[in-house]
């Protein structure tokens, strides 16, 4: 048995639709609503501002602060809202996700803190969520090197498939669990990785392929980050 | 703390393919195995790998199920870095250090079948046995992941049962049954990390090694059949990782696996044997 048709009818390298907007957040220094499919990111950015309390400050590099959430109502049954194991984890690996981009060296003693929420979930809302702020970013006029993109790839039996939704994630082969789910950002010029992630079963073979597919995805999604960024300006 | 000095010796050393301790890159210091070191816990073990330490004790429950999996039974993953064990790790709430590192150990075992969670399973829907993994660090040299990793896998191949009485509902705890907990061997997930710095990639940091690293990646691996298949992968820290990188981490990834697997095989036999010998007497 194999996945030969995408469950939603895309084509294994098909991003499901996809719209970012920017300046949403009208207090804050940046902001920008990433959405792909049913999962939509909101990200706001507050700074460059003087981090306090003071003893916190890196005298030779500004610090980049990310807090992910997922909104209670956001998905199918209700999550307690606040601070999870989960949630901790995704800030943090965002937080390495996003430095890359930012010239922290230019900015010491300050914060720049990210704030990403999800109003709604279907997969991808740690990808969803580093697109949007990445755009927040650029909007708040923080000195950047470069734009990143993310997406969630996937391996389904043995075919893999760009840009996860939350049935594919638990699409079973012979009543077990047959679903690889690996998020990847890329920066847009350099075309390194700062986002990695794996969870499921995927063959060390494979792992080109996979790179592969995120180069190609991340490159649409690029474009859609720029387009929105021109947009506004 | 590791003194920016020290930092820049141990960056200056990796470029050059060297190490402090005449290690090569991909190298691990000598690993040494005790188990038993709670007769408390279902199973226990220390693993040493050079001068870190880390203890891990598995302990089991028995738990209502999780409603979108009635039948199976449930795992949870922790880690205690313990201020004993460093000057740099402080009492409080689970610092994110402490929270990733388990969850990423958590994810390789979770992902690799290495459990098999429906043979936890005393009622659908309404009992069923949790598995508890306590990870805690005794002494911290660096290279925690893998080594509270190797530490849980060592725990679970040897840890039994406890007594349980179904009428009473209860755990006698302290009386232990023969039984093993339910594993699939073939699909034991090796954790190994891979630390990046500068254009350099090494294995096994000492903690001055470790703080000099701008970032690391993670991977888990299992050969349940004749190929390696990855089960987890997390990419830690600022650095960021070329193709190249991937490539050579996956090249290396398949000879450490190698390494490691059977050092936990070696290792579990050897308490097999010696157990079975105890229980004789």
């Amino acid at each position: 048995m194999s996945y030969t048709k995408r469950i939603d009818g895309r084509k294994f390298d098909e991003l499901r639709e996809t719209s970012a907007k920017i300046g949403v957040v009208p207090n804050a220094d940046g902001s920008a609503i990433f959405a792909q499919g049913d999962t939509i990111a909101i990200a706001a950015v507050y700074g460059p501002k003087i981090l306090n309390p003071k003893h916190q400050q890196n005298p030779e590099k500004g610090v980049l602060r990310v807090h992910y959430n997922m909104l209670s109502f956001s998905v199918g049954e209700r999550i307690r809202p606040g601070v999870s194991r989960r949630s901790q984890e995704i800030s943090r690996v965002t937080e390495w996700a996003l430095t890359p981009l930012v010239m922290l060296e230019e900015l010491p003693g300050t914060v720049i803190d990210v704030h990403i929420n999800i109003l709604q979930a279907n997969a991808g809302t740690r990808c969803a969520g580093i697109n949007a702020a990445a755009m927040a970013l650029a909007h708040a006029g923080v000195p950047m090197k470069e734009l990143v993109s993310a997406v969630a790839i996937g391996q389904m039996g043995d075919t893999i498939v760009s840009d996860v939704t939350k049935e594919e994630e638990d699409y079973e082969e012979d009543g077990e669990k047959a679903a690889t789910d690996i998020p990847i950002a890329m920066l847009s010029n350099s075309e390194k990785i700062t986002l990695m992630q794996l969870d499921g079963k995927l063959p060390t073979r494979k792992v080109k392929e996979v790179m592969e597919a995120a180069r190609e995805a991340c490159k649409k999604i690029h474009d859609i980050q720029v387009k929105a960024l021109k947009e506004y300006s | 703390m590791t003194y920016k000095v020290t930092k820049k010796n141990v960056v200056k050393a990796v470029v050059a393919g060297k190490r402090f301790d005449g290690r090569g890159l991909f190298d691990h210091r000598d690993i040494e195995v005790r188990f038993g070191v709670s007769n408390k816990a279902e199973g226990s073990v220390s693993v040493k790998i050079g001068k870190t330490e880390v203890v891990c004790g598995i302990k089991m429950g028995v738990a209502e199920p999780y409603t979108d999996h009635e039948n199976e039974g449930t795992m949870m993953t922790s880690l205690e870095l313990l201020p004993l064990s460093s000057p740099n790790f402080e009492y409080g709430q689970p610092t994110i250090e402490s929270v990733e590192t388990a969850r990423i150990i958590d994810r390789g075992i979770r992902e690799s079948g290495f459990i098999d969670f429906k043979k936890l399973c005393i009622k659908e829907g309404e009992k069923v046995w949790s598995i508890f993994i306590d990870i805690a660090t005794i002494n911290d040299d660096g290279n925690l992941i893998d080594a509270g990793s190797l530490a849980a896998l060592l725990a679970l191949r040897t840890a039994r049962k406890p007594v349980y009485d179904a009428e009473k509902d209860k755990i006698e705890y302290g009386e232990f049954t023969d039984e093993k907990l339910p594993l699939n061997v073939d699909k034991m997930p090796v954790t190994m990390t891979f630390f990046k710095i500068d254009d350099s990639l090494l294995v096994d940091p000492t903690r001055d090694e470790e703080d000099a690293c701008e970032g690391r990646l993670t991977v888990e691996i299992s050969k349940p059949g004749k190929e390696e298949i990855i089960n987890a992968m997390q990419k830690g820290g600022e650095a960021v990782l070329s193709a190249e990188d991937i490539e050579k981490i996956m090249t290396e990834a398949t000879k450490i696996f190698k390494k490691l697997n059977s050092l936990v095989e070696s290792e579990a036999e050897k308490f097999e044997k010696e157990g079975k010998k105890k229980s004789k007497k």
